[in-house]
């Protein structure tokens, strides 16, 4: 079988996949990082997004043996080590923007990624047309829009630190 | 620390498990020695099965068994049983056709288990499915409810004449019928509720591990109420007993109804588990999903409103069709009857209602409660009834509801269609839903939106619906085989923490948080002293799980008995610690006190004391502080409310933009209002859904056409608009709390109100009446057809 080797929340893997392995199946079941969800078969509801090299991505539409060489950081990868949550974990939680919670991964990992390219500010339209591609059945999204708004000075601010 | 108990919005406990990734969902779980199954399912929505080839599949790599249904029927496996039994008017018991595990002899829908591959890995199952050779003679099927009821419809079931599960009424048709013959007014509507598709998004898992050194059997599954599942498939089909069969249902994404039944793939996993004596695991696809999961709604009805000259509501007559799909789901027969029939009064003083409701079987998915379950029938159909009302007479919407509404002074209010509500004040949430919606200013922007080229509608919904299920003796006679009370345990740690073991179950209401807050108001422990577990039949007394909005109403019912024991014992253990009498011992935020004096003891003291007795009254008390309570409702209860949608239609596409959404709802006693905000908005937003752009589309050959979320349009983001909802309150006034319930109002509510505003922004085109979902193409070709006729006006 080949070999991907990746980084993934700083530490370096070398794994053994078939080919037909998703870079998901990769997290879940090789490295046990079940933080990252798998809520569909078509590529819609974004439970599953990784950053891959920074960029969020949908993880169960990629090989894993795509991730070859890769940074990949995952839900489990964002808090700081002594359990300090990143900004955007921390919003959520402040604006109850998460019910369930099986969305959520896939939903903090597009909202930071959403907030880093957009440094000038989002406006609401914005935000919600940047979660076309994350689906959640709980809140409503009304509070996952405040959070991701609420977040954005709070991320620009630190990362201007 | 802020104030954490009752009425505080307190952050969530379980927030950062799931914000860290650190939640333990069913897929996470896996047992060593795991394997895998695999469901063959049917792609015939009606067919004989002559053979079963599972040869090729058995040999496959990696393949370890593969089962069929006679090899379940072969050790007199049972079939999945329903809890619910109505009776047709003529007395006689609902069709009770049978529902196997795995299919035998037919296939009734697309979808229905055929065969399950047992593999050492998924791939490897998959791919044996795939050789599984089904031999099929494919029959005549009927998806929709007319097709079903129609003469000389195929029969679902062999014997089941017309397709007619049960034919049942409520009311008086000899009377009704009188009233309507004299009624100055008679306004009718026919009316369509679209099947909806649940989509909790943790698709459904079930793993089920054998002890084989014990003969215990564990099943891990995405269940709203574990110890039903325990119940239904332990006693009904696999014939384990209770102490033999451990059901955990841990953190569980989402539910809304469609995890609360009992499913065939959590008998297969257990059994197979026992047969190959090693852990086997199932994991839905999405696409599975959509053919598996019981689905929601699916009525075709008929309203009848009687009028008097001033527009007073004299009487109701409905008829309904209701589709029950290829089989009877767990509650399936109690949706269009108990849960909504029942509810057909509304917040009006209708005097006399008459409904008879036909529940047909069709070779589609079984349907079952989602979110609202019955109530959004009700509703939709009463708040489209009153608005079709106001259209033909004449009468302003607002008005009309207003002169028929139950006043505020008269609870406790009989209904004529067996409720009794408890309380409500439903002038009160009109008249602020119409302040926060800004109703009179209306007019002004939909001539500031007719300047831009856009359609604006404004439409009003005033619901009430029944939850806190529920009175187990009033459910046992209309039907229900189950009590519907709740359990509670609250074990004082010697040290003076707190347990709660709660037989509800969380799956994103943030019972962790909010069952706290009762513990913290109660018995004066601070929040992070408390700790809930739910979900798991090893750890929990009993509970009947979550759904109809019964956690705080029923569960939170049960901890405030509980715990109400727990202060009596602790009173004895202060009076004999303080030398005092019991009846002089006061309780109060975590401390016991003798009235009048300075002497008191902490709840610590009192657990401490309980737990190491060397000072107690042995003689009259067993030592510990653990204490467990029933709690039966005395009635349901009534949140009622207030919705106001208001939309903009762009007429060169029809698309709908929901512009604002007002709730204004009476949920009893607030616990979190936080959280209660939260509930409110995701339910209006799958109401919203439901209303602009759900539908479950079965073609006339019974194949769903829409089984992914490429083909069901879910609500996103961009379809969802900032919500105003708050909340004015009268109190449930037969439970401990107050609480009525918050979890199914928003989806009740809000469907109504979309579509009577779609209504309304179409008022100039000729439209009284639009079924769900108002889809663009839907509008776009209304708009279009009715154009060239209003130019030539």
């Amino acid at each position: 079988m080949p070999q991907v080797t990746l980084t993934v929340n700083g530490k370096q893997h070398t794994v053994e996949v078939e080919g037909r392995t998703l870079l998901v199946e990769l997290l879940r079941e090789k490295l046990g990082l079940t933080g990252t969800h798998v809520g569909c078969d078509t590529s819609q509801c974004g439970a599953c997004v990784v950053h891959v090299d920074g960029i969020s991505v949908k993880s169960c539409t990629q090989l894993a043996l795509q991730a070859d060489g890769t940074d990949v950081i995952t839900i489990e990868g964002l808090a700081e080590a002594d359990g300090t949550l990143h900004p955007m974990q921390e919003m959520f939680r402040e604006h109850h923007a998460l019910q369930c919670g099986f969305c959520t991964p896939g939903m903090v990992m597009t909202a930071i990624d959403l907030v880093q390219s957009h440094p000038g500010g989002l406006s609401e339209k914005e935000i919600r047309e940047g979660l076309e591609g994350n689906l959640c059945r709980c809140t409503g999204y009304h509070n996952i829009v405040k959070a991701i708004a609420a977040a954005h000075p709070l991320m620009h601010a630190k990362a201007a630190e | 620390m802020g104030f954490e108990g009752i009425g505080a919005s307190v952050r969530r406990k379980e927030d950062v498990r799931f914000l860290s990734g650190k939640g333990n969902y069913t897929d996470d779980i896996n047992r060593p020695g795991q394997l895998y199954a695999v469901i063959k399912r049917s792609d015939r929505p009606h067919a004989t099965i002559n053979n079963i080839d599972v040869a090729a599949a058995s040999s496959a790599p990696g393949v370890v068994r593969v089962f069929v249904g006679a090899d379940m029927a072969a050790e007199s496996i049972g079939g999945l049983p329903c809890g619910w039994q109505i009776h047709s008017k003529d007395g006689s018991p609902m069709a009770e056709p049978p529902h196997p595990v795995l299919a035998v002899g037919k296939v009734r829908h697309v979808g229905d288990p055929v065969a399950v591959v047992i593999a050492e890995s998924k791939q490897a199952a998959k791919n044996a499915a795939e050789l599984i050779d089904v031999d099929y003679t494919d029959l005549p099927a009927v998806a929709n409810l007319t097709d079903a009821v129609a003469g000389g419809a195929v029969e679902v079931h062999d014997g089941v004449a017309g397709n007619l599960c049960y034919d049942w009424v409520i009311g008086d048709k000899a009377v009704v019928d009188g009233v309507f013959a004299n009624a100055a007014h008679v306004v009718k509507l026919d009316l369509v509720n679209n099947r909806l598709i649940p989509n909790a998004m943790e698709p459904r898992v079930a793993l089920g591990d054998f002890d084989t050194s014990s003969g215990d059997f564990t099943l891990y599954t995405t269940s709203q109420n574990p110890h039903v599942i325990r119940l239904l498939m332990g006693a009904f089909v696999l014939h384990i007993p209770e102490n033999k069969l451990r059901v955990v249902a841990p953190d569980v994404g989402g539910g809304f109804g469609s995890k609360i039944y009992h499913y065939a793939e959590e008998a297969i996993v257990t059994w197979a588990a026992g047969k190959v004596r090693r852990p086997v695991k199932w994991t839905a696809d999405r696409s599975e999903s959509f053919m598996s999961d019981a689905h929601g709604r699916d009525h075709v009805s008929t309203a009848e409103m009687a009028l008097d000259a001033e527009g007073h509501f004299l009487g109701l007559r409905i008829t309904t069709l209701a589709n029950m799909g290829a089989y009877l789901s767990t509650f399936a027969p109690a949706v269009p009857t108990y849960l909504y029939a029942t509810l057909l009064a509304g917040v009006y003083k209708t005097p006399v209602i008459y409904c008879n409701v036909k529940a047909v079987f069709t070779n589609t998915v079984p349907v079952d409660a989602y979110r609202g379950a019955g109530r959004p029938e009700a509703t939709f159909l009463l708040e489209r009834l009153v608005d079709v009302i106001a259209h033909d007479t004449g009468i302003d919407r607002v008005e009309l509801r207003r002169k028929n509404f139950i006043p505020a002074d008269a609870f406790p209010y009989q209904t004529p269609v067996a409720l009794q509500y408890d309380s409500g004040d439903y002038q009160t949430t009109l008249r602020v839903a119409l302040a926060n919606a800004d109703w009179n200013g209306f007019e002004a922007r939909r001539t500031a939106a007719k300047d831009r080229g856009k359609l604006r509608g404004i439409g009003i919904s005033t619901y009430l619906e029944a939850c806190g299920i529920a009175p187990s003796a009033v459910v046992g006679s209309l039907g229900a085989r189950a009590g519907l009370y709740e359990v509670a345990e609250i074990r004082v740690h010697p040290t003076g923490s707190v347990t709660v073991f709660t037989g509800t179950h969380s799956h994103g209401q943030g019972h962790e948080t909010t069952l706290a807050q009762l513990v913290v108001s109660q018995l004066g422990v601070p929040f992070d002293q408390v700790e809930v577990v739910h979900g798991d039949t090893a750890k929990i007394p009993f509970g009947m799980g979550t759904y109809g909005s019964r956690s705080l109403a029923v569960g939170g019912s049960a901890m405030v008995k509980a715990m109400d024991k727990v202060i009596a014992k602790g009173k004895k253990i202060a009076a004999h610690l303080m030398e005092a009498a019991v009846e002089d011992i006061e309780f109060k935020d975590n401390v016991f006190s003798v009235a009048g004096t300075d002497k008191s003891k902490t709840l610590t003291d009192i657990s401490l004391a309980a737990y190491v007795p060397h000072n107690y009254p042995i003689e009259e008390l067993e030592p510990g502080l653990d204490e467990t309570a029933f709690y039966d409702p005395k009635n349901f209860t009534f949140p009622g409310g207030c919705h106001i949608a208001e939309i903009e239609i762009d007429p060169d596409t029809g698309v709908v933009e929901m512009v604002n959404f007002t709730a204004v709802d009476d949920v009893g006693r607030v616990v979190n209002p936080m959280i209660v905000e939260g509930q409110v908005q995701g339910g209006v937003a799958q109401g919203i859904g439901q209303a602009l752009l759900e539908s479950a589309i079965y073609d006339p050959s019974g194949q769903l056409l829409s089984g992914s979320f490429m083909d069901y349009t879910m609500p996103r983001a961009n379809d969802i608009p900032n919500m105003s909802v708050a909340t004015e309150n009268t109190m449930c006034t037969h439970n401990p709390l107050g609480s009525k319930g918050c979890g199914e109002v928003g989806a009740i509510g809000s469907p109504p109100a979309v579509i009577n505003a779609v209504v309304d922004a179409l008022k100039d085109y000729g439209v009284r009446h639009l079924d769900m979902p108002a889809t663009g193409a839907k509008l776009w070709s209304i708009i279009q057809a009715a154009t060239p006729r209003m130019a030539a006006e």
